[in-house]
Parts: structure tokens; sequence; C-alpha cells
């Protein structure tokens, strides 16, 4: 396994630079971009000051003064910095440098928790029960971390579901919110304004900035929803359905119930 | 708006934490430099309006970037020189005369906790800095060691100290330093030409997040669209009408638009001083330069770091 040939590499402004595989939602192509994630970050490379995933490239950002004092001579930080970025994606690699983890997530699709379902179900020619089990039904994978602190994109949303962003964003979405924006879907970490369509909120902490690990998720994790009810949205309780409370072993959510 | 920023916060965007930090880290970093302080050191960065400060403590602090005519007391005190503020002292901004962001550095370090390695204050995620959010009428920030150099400071004197730093380099246009962007291509030809030559007015949508810009209407070439890619401080993106956007430091860590171009980062400083309604233009410059103007500048911030490290170390033995 490795990235070879699959890339190009181009600046990103002066103090970065874009590693990119390829402009798509893709599944094999983030595969590319979590390898390559996963590796420049265990190099812990001094200078190097962010490693960021996005679906289809992986932007490394830099410190220009730091990289100067790396060896290489009068080459400029951005050549040095692309340089170890080729020798690092063309070496051979046996395993992934990364277990992805399964999370499971209960969502309560009522509709006042989710209060886009039922347009997209009758958009759709679905029962809203339908949606839900379609929606339940499929593993997704965090392909990226972006928009704000915590938020997922997740893909890929089956065809009989997917649907476009709303036409008037709404100006506050509530934390915990479970979103559909064409064929990805998402969770709100906190209250923001937003656009995807709304169809269920889970209990489950997103983004807690005093947890060890303020947000659950990172990137590559694998991700099952499953419907829960009202009442067990209410009673939900973090610590006895193992999720992290902020205590938990090393600070390391607990993935799983 | 005020708030406690440093150079931002790093090594946690791929959990989407965005960097935050000071819009204008020269000043910053020079308000620290002439206090002797680590460079990135915490400071208030302030909006005019902005707040009317007391000091419980005496202490040396220091101001830059914008000016918006600072009094102490009744008496008008310099920016870009350290001052000495008794107890009791009100620090007061009467009036902008220029730029948009002013910074204060303090001797005493603050006691803020930090949050994922920083103590800027990021608003969307309500955490770091002072409670996650802007600093508000009767907030109170305390000195760690506030008693450490009382004897030396407490005296009948407050005003400024006898050293500064040198002369500034003064932009003489608007003119700012791009480096192309991954989409840059995707523009038409014509369009290309418009970002160069045409001129962008800084509209009233500009704030820590980014810089709207109006200027001539751009065109994509194609119809191509962005899935979610990496942004940064200083990216300019296309938004779907063809205007422009300047990402600054409040950015997001990625984004869907176009990105046409980057603001090179000595560059990035300048802009954070330039209210709405100026005009603005382009210029294409290249990485080996935009990185020798980092690195020169952050020479010149080390050197006089140093010095002043010296002078207050002197300053405060001579009155020991």
């Amino acid at each position: 396994m490795n990235c070879k040939e699959t890339y190009s590499i181009f600046p990103l402004g002066d103090s970065a630079l874009l590693v990119n595989f390829g402009n798509v939602i893709d599944e094999a192509v983030n595969d590319k971009v979590l390898l390559a994630f996963y590796l420049i970050k265990s190099r812990s490379l001094p200078g190097i000051t962010d490693v960021v995933p996005s679906y289809g490239s992986l932007s490394i950002h830099y410190d220009i003064v730091t990289v100067q004092t790396w060896p290489g001579g009068g080459k400029s930080s951005y050549d040095k910095v692309a340089t170890i970025v080729h020798d690092v994606l063309n070496e051979e690699y046996e395993l992934l440098p990364y277990t992805p983890r399964l999370l499971k997530i209960p969502v309560c699709y009522a509709p006042a928790m989710g209060p886009d379902i039922g347009c997209l179900a009758r958009y759709r020619h679905l029962s809203v029960d339908e949606v839900v089990r379609i929606h339940s039904s499929r593993r997704y994978r965090v392909y990226m971390i972006g928009f704000m602190p915590g938020f997922t994109y997740m893909a890929e949303v089956d065809e009989r579901i997917q649907v476009r962003r709303r036409v008037d964003p709404r100006t506050r979405v509530e934390a915990g919110s479970v979103g559909i924006a064409g064929k990805q879907t998402g969770i709100y970490p906190v209250a923001s304004p937003g656009g995807w369509q709304i169809i269920g909120r889970t209990p489950v902490t997103i983004f807690n900035q005093d947890f060890t690990q303020p947000v659950l998720f990172q990137p590559g994790d694998e991700v099952e929803f499953y419907s829960i009810t009202e009442d067990e949205f209410n009673d939900f309780n973090p610590g006895h359905n193992g999720y992290h409370t902020g205590h938990g072993e090393n600070g390391k959510p607990a993935p799983g119930h | 708006m005020d708030t406690i920023q440093d150079m931002g916060r790093m090594g946690s965007q791929h959990l989407g934490i965005n960097v935050s930090g000071a819009m204008d880290t020269y000043s910053l970093q020079l308000a620290n430099a002439l206090l002797g302080k680590d460079l990135g050191a915490a400071t208030i960065e302030m909006h005019f309006p902005a707040a009317e400060i007391r000091f419980d403590h005496s202490t040396i602090f220091c101001l830059t970037g914008g000016d918006f005519s600072p009094m102490l007391d009744q008496i008008s005190v310099p920016l870009n020189k350290p001052v000495l503020a008794q107890r009791g002292n009100i620090l007061r901004f009467s009036k902008i005369r220029s730029g948009a962001r002013c910074y204060l550095s303090v001797m005493h370090n603050l006691r803020i906790d930090r949050w994922m390695k920083s103590y800027s204050t990021n608003l969307k995620a309500e955490a770091g800095g002072y409670e996650g959010r802007r600093l508000r009428a009767g907030d109170r920030l305390d000195f760690v060691a506030p008693h450490a150099f009382d004897i030396v400071l407490t005296s009948n004197y407050s005003g400024a100290l006898g050293w500064q730093a040198g002369e500034l380099p003064r932009r003489v246009d608007n003119r700012f330093k791009i480096l192309r962007g991954n989409e840059w291509c995707w523009l038409s030809a014509s369009s290309i030409k418009s970002v160069l030559e045409g001129r962008f007015l800084i509209t009233h949508q500009a704030d820590r997040m980014g810089y709207r810009l109006m200027g001539p209407k751009l065109q994509q070439e194609g119809e191509q669209q962005l899935v979610s890619s990496g942004v940064k401080c200083g990216t300019i993106q296309m938004l779907p009408g063809g205007q422009l956007i300047v990402l600054m430091a409040d950015s997001h860590t990625t984004g869907g638009y176009p990105r046409i171009a980057h603001i090179i980062s000595t560059d990035i400083a300048a802009l954070a001083q330039l209210p709405p309604r100026n005009f603005i233009r382009f210029a294409l410059s290249d990485i080996d330069s935009a990185e020798r103007s980092l690195v020169e500048r952050q020479q010149f911030l080390e050197q006089l770091a140093r010095s002043s490290r010296i002078k207050i170390e002197r300053f405060l033995h001579v009155y020991n």
C-alpha cells in the first residue's frame, strides 16, 4: 500500500502546502488522504504545525522559520516540506498506520428533533420510517472534520435519501443535530447556523472543550446510527451508555455501546 | 470587541478546531518584543471602541497596531514604546486615528488557562482566552505573581520609558502580494487580468472571519465545483457571485469555494489594520520572496526582544 504517483503537491499560501489526491468524494481517494495524514502526523516533524485531511486532499501547515533550520541548504521551506512529503508517500507500507474505530451513535429521528425528515420523506416518496431505516442501516466513514470544531463530514448517504442543502439556511441548528447534504451526512457538534437538512438528533456529546479529547470523532472513524425514541433520548446517560464523560481511560471515548 | 489572542492554536485543525490568534501577528509580536517577552505571549486584541482598563497593580505595558489615541489617566501615551503604569492608572482610548486593531501586552503574565496549547480565544468553540468569550465591562484579568517588581515599579512616575522600536516599515500603497491558489487556473483569462489590475473595496462585511471584497465581477472557466478542502488565513476564495473573500484569523479549517490565491504571511498583518471602505490591489509574488520577508521580519522581532530584555532588566535594577 502506498500513495505513489496518485497525488500532486501545490502551495497553500506561503506557510502550508496541499497534497491533492482528487477533487472527489470517493472512498479509495480518501483512503490515500487518510494514509498520508497518519503517516505525516506520526513523523512528528519539528515545524509541521498542522496536518489536515479533507475529502480528496491533505493540507500540511508549517512554520517557515523552523523548517529553514532543517538540513537541505538554501532550499525554500516549501521545497523542504515537499521533499519530505514525497519521501514519506513513496514508501511501501504493509499495514494501515491506524485502525479505524467503529462508533455507534444513537439518533432520535422524531420530528421535534429532525424538523426536515417529513419533508425529505415526501420529496423522496418514502415513509419517515423508511428514511430512518435507510439512514441507520449503513456504515459511514468520517472523511474529514471541518467547518467548525468537531463537525464531521460523513459519506456516503444512500441515493434514495439524498437531498440538497436547504435554500434558506437556519440561523440556529441545535447541538447534536444530524443532517444530510447531498451524499454527505454529519452531526452539528454545537448549536450554530446551518444549511443541512436536519433529520434527527443525537444525545451524545460531540464536542466539549473540558474533555481531554474535546472532539468525539477522528478522521477515518466509522460510524453507525441507530434509532432511539424521544424517551430514550431524554434518559440518555453518557456514562451508562459507554460514551465519554471526560474522565474515561486516557480521556479517550469508549466506542460503541 | 476585545479578546485575548496569541499566535493561534496549532495542531488541532484536523478536528475542525480553527487557529484563531491575532489578526495582526506582527503587532502582537512587536508589543511582546518591546517588553522583552516571548514573541507569541498572550495579549489583548482590541477593536475601537476599546475597553477602559484600570491597573490594580503597577506594571509596564506596550501598545502596538492601530492608534486609538491612548491616554493613561489624562496624559497621552505613545504606541510602540513601553509605558510604566501605576496602580490605579486608567488606560482609555478616545478616538481612532489609524488602523483597525490595537494590541496591549503587559510585562506581568496574565493568569489565563491554556486550551489546546494556546491562549487564543476561539469564539466559535467558546473556548480559550478569557472564558472563551470577548471581554466585557467588569472583567478582571489577574497577573501571575502580581507583586513581582512592586518595589521597583511603584513610584510617582507613570508614562513612557526610554526605548522603542526603530522606524517601522510603512506601506506606500495598498498593494498586497499574493501567491497563486490551487484553483487560480479556474479563472477566465479576463478575470485573471481583473485580479491583477483591478481594485477591490473592503466592504463592511469585514471581521475576524474574513474580509468580503467588492470589485470587478470574476468568472470561472468551466463548471468545476470544489469538494471541501483546506483553507487558511490569507486564502482568497471566489464566491458564487464572482466576488472575493479574504479569509482572516478566524478562518474555517476547510472550505468549498475556489481558492484563487493567498495573501503572503507578512502582508496579512497590514491587511488586518485596514478598515472597511479602503481599496486594495493585488500583485503576484513567489514563495522564495514570501518566505524571505517572513524570516527577515522574525529576525528583526527576535533581535528587538533580545535588546529590550536587556533594557528592561537594567531598568528594574537601576531602580532597585
